[in-house]
């Protein structure tokens, strides 16, 4: 039997917002929905999202799904994350998002949280009048033909959540799951993503220890190298207090970062940013940074 | 939660109460090796021989046809290992599509050493085509391998005839009987099968023990060298307490077979009841099967989801879907038999035992269909006619 958090078996036995939105022609409103999965696949959400037109705030969200406990407490997690926020933070939730919602999902069940992700986007999409099939995780070699799973859809999800093993984008996608006979292909994809990550890095310490020899000022890249530096050493001390951090954006002088889980919440997270972060960043890459948090 | 009704006989049994009884004093007060050249040993020597000519009677066969084993994997590697011995020089095996792991993944590893193996398909009942088989064996086929009777649906085959089919052949015949022994009356001795597998806690002795029916005079090469425990047919000092359960339960199962139609009376009310539930199916052979087992489909809806919904009311039961294991594909069995997914994802299987009352049939056709209508409020297929339903179908159908 799987172990299952009581986030998990409390939004499974007591799910929130099931059910479809009805269109009710208001003014100034939209309704939408967003669909991914098949009863094929053994797995289906469709997410139906109620949106504010002038602000792109999204009012209501439920959903429909096919799938077990992991999927139909995943969806529920889903449609509480974004109520109330707008589109464009909506297309920031990760699947990563969705499982710390609901204190982690085994390992084998988490593409049930990657499940949640693309039918938010697919919903957006929908929304804005992108056409799904333009949608980079379909345009993509089928890599997976057992469940129809792409090359891109495999390397995002490799990068966003920096696995290693086949076994794990199995977990997460998929892919791999059925005849196995992709395994080989998913192992040179996890080596081509780790390969550009390491000559990424490379690069920007190359180009940082080039600028620093020459006592010019940082490029944009270049700080963001190394600011990302900074909150990989700090993250591990978050994530053990239940909390995380994540870049947001770099503007100027000002770092703009995203404080997650018990961070979000917690009364002393100024002196996080202050004494934990920003102090680091202003050694690190220069006296004038300031980090701030966006909600 | 109250208290547990359990209705997953065919993962495994409980001890009967009897064989707790037969197994303590083997495990406090005789602790004696068999092989042993003093009494204190020989005691537990009788209680072997003893176990043995229980489970030759089980089985209509003679005490020197048993072999121990640790369980039905080891039962089966060894028989079909021993059928290959046996048959040097032919190369070509035979099994069924819908059998336990440890007969078609040891299939699997015999092909990259060289051996062809033909995997009989079967019809929308789990059920075998004759024929098939027929036109499938020639003089080069070694050994044909297939269950008795199927663990997720309880379709049970004709061994018989299948056997008979097989002697023509001059092949072996092995029956992984794991999940008939104890619910289907057993006479081997004029059988047509060479080799038959059984496990001890499928039918309420403690696990960790088996039995393998050797055919007298039938060609055997042990898997196990070693000492010369079970006549030098499966070395290694013997599980006295578990042989001395199985021996137990083999006659208590033998006493309980008068009375299997108790256990079908209860399967075909829960069967009935739940199928009063709309959008429901049987899988399997309704007029072929075990007693004990019924395998229902409760489409649109997930089977993970409905077994821990039952859960929740302390049910144990099992589903063929992909989220109740580590694989991701569905079971292998339900797949093979070509059910629609709409069936296939949500199939639960009830396995009863000579333990099951009416009371815990009655509680789950009590919270059954309150579970169903749940997570069909939730599902978005609902009918075989919605349109994302068909189009995702065929269009996954399609890739594969």
């Amino acid at each position: 039997m799987w172990e299952y958090t009581e986030k998990v078996l409390d939004l499974f036995y007591n799910p929130k917002n099931q059910g479809a939105i009805e269109d009710r022609d208001e003014a100034g409103v939209a309704v939408v929905f967003g669909e991914v999965g098949s009863i094929a696949c053994g797995d289906a959400l469709r997410l139906h999202l109620k949106i504010e037109v002038d602000t792109d705030r999204i009012l209501d969200s439920s959903f429909q799904t096919f799938g077990c406990t992991s999927a139909i407490a995943s969806s529920s997690a889903l449609t509480e994350l974004v109520k109330g926020i707008t589109l464009d933070e909506a297309l920031n939730i990760s699947n990563r998002d969705i499982a710390e919602y609901l204190g982690g999902l085994p390992e084998e069940k988490m593409h049930c949280s990657v499940m949640g992700q693309e039918a938010l986007e697919a919903a957006i999409f929908k929304y804005r009048g992108i056409e799904v099939e333009q949608h980079e995780d379909d345009d993509g070699r089928l890599v997976c033909s057992c469940f129809g799973v792409s090359e891109n859809k495999i390397r995002r999800v490799v990068i966003e959540n920096n696995l290693t093993t086949v076994e794990q984008v199995t977990s997460y996608v998929k892919a791999g799951g059925g005849c196995s006979s992709c395994g080989a292909e998913i192992e040179d994809i996890i080596a081509a993503v780790q390969q550009e990550k390491e000559v990424t890095a490379t690069r920007v310490a190359a180009e940082i220890a080039v600028a620093q020899a020459q006592n010019r000022p940082l490029t944009t890249v270049q700080k963001i190298g190394l600011i990302q530096s900074v909150l990989q050493e700090v993250r591990p001390v978050l994530i053990a207090d239940g909390g995380d951090v994540e870049l947001y954006d770099v503007e100027g002088d000002v770092v703009k970062v995203v404080l997650k889980g018990a961070c979000g919440s917690c009364a002393s997270s100024t002196a996080t940013l202050k004494n934990a972060i920003e102090v680091r960043i202003k050694e690190r890459v220069s006296p004038n940074m300031i980090v701030e948090a966006v909600e | 939660m109250s208290a547990v009704i359990y209705l997953d006989n065919n993962a495994t049994t409980q001890v009967a109460p009897e064989v707790v009884e037969a197994i303590l004093p083997y495990l406090t007060q005789y602790y004696g090796n068999p092989s042993s050249m003093h009494t204190f040993g020989g005691q537990v020597g009788k209680a072997i021989k003893q176990a043995r000519s229980q489970v030759a009677s089980l089985l209509g066969a003679e005490e020197s046809e048993i072999i121990f084993t640790s369980c039905g994997t080891e039962g089966n590697n060894t028989a079909i290992r021993a059928a290959l011995a046996a048959q040097p020089d032919r190369k070509h095996l035979i099994t069924t599509s819908v059998e336990h792991a440890c007969v078609l993944n040891l299939f699997k590893q015999l092909e990259k050493q060289g051996y062809t193996v033909t995997y009989l398909s079967v019809d929308r009942k789990g059920q075998l085509d004759l024929m098939e088989l027929e036109a499938a064996m020639t003089g080069n086929t070694a050994l044909v391998s297939t269950m008795y009777a199927n663990n997720e649906t309880g379709t049970v085959f004709p061994v018989e005839q299948i056997g008979a089919i097989v002697k023509e052949y001059g092949a072996t015949y092995h029956v992984d009987a794991v999940q008939v022994v104890g619910k289907l009356p057993l006479n081997l001795k004029n059988s047509t099968i060479d080799l038959m597998t059984l496990s001890g806690h499928k039918l309420h002795a403690p696990k960790g023990v088996g039995a393998l029916y050797v055919r007298r005079g039938f060609r055997f090469r042990p898997l196990l060298i070693g000492g010369h425990q079970e006549r030098g047919r499966r070395a290694g000092t013997e599980n006295v307490v578990g042989i001395v359960g199985l021996g137990k339960a083999a006659e208590l199962a033998q006493l309980h077979l008068a009375d299997i139609q108790h256990e079908k009376k209860l399967r075909d009310k829960l069967e009935k009841g739940l199928l009063a539930i709309a959008d429901t199916e049987i899988n399997g052979d309704r007029k072929n099967r075990l007693p004990n087992t019924t395998n229902i489909g409760f489409k649109y809806i997930e089977g993970e989801a409905i077994l821990l919904s039952l859960d929740q009311f302390g049910i144990c039961a099992s589903s063929g879907s992909a989220c109740t294991s580590g694989s991701l594909e569905p079971s292998h069995v339900l797949r093979a038999m070509g059910l629609p997914y709409t069936t296939l994802h949500g199939s639960i299987r009830f396995s009863l035992s000579r333990y099951t009352t009416e009371a815990a049939v009655d509680r789950v056709l009590e919270v059954m269909p309150a579970i169903v209508e749940r997570l069909r409020a939730m599902s978005p297929f609902n009918n075989d006619q919605a349109e994302w339903l068909q189009d995702r179908e065929e269009a996954v159908l399609g890739s594969r």
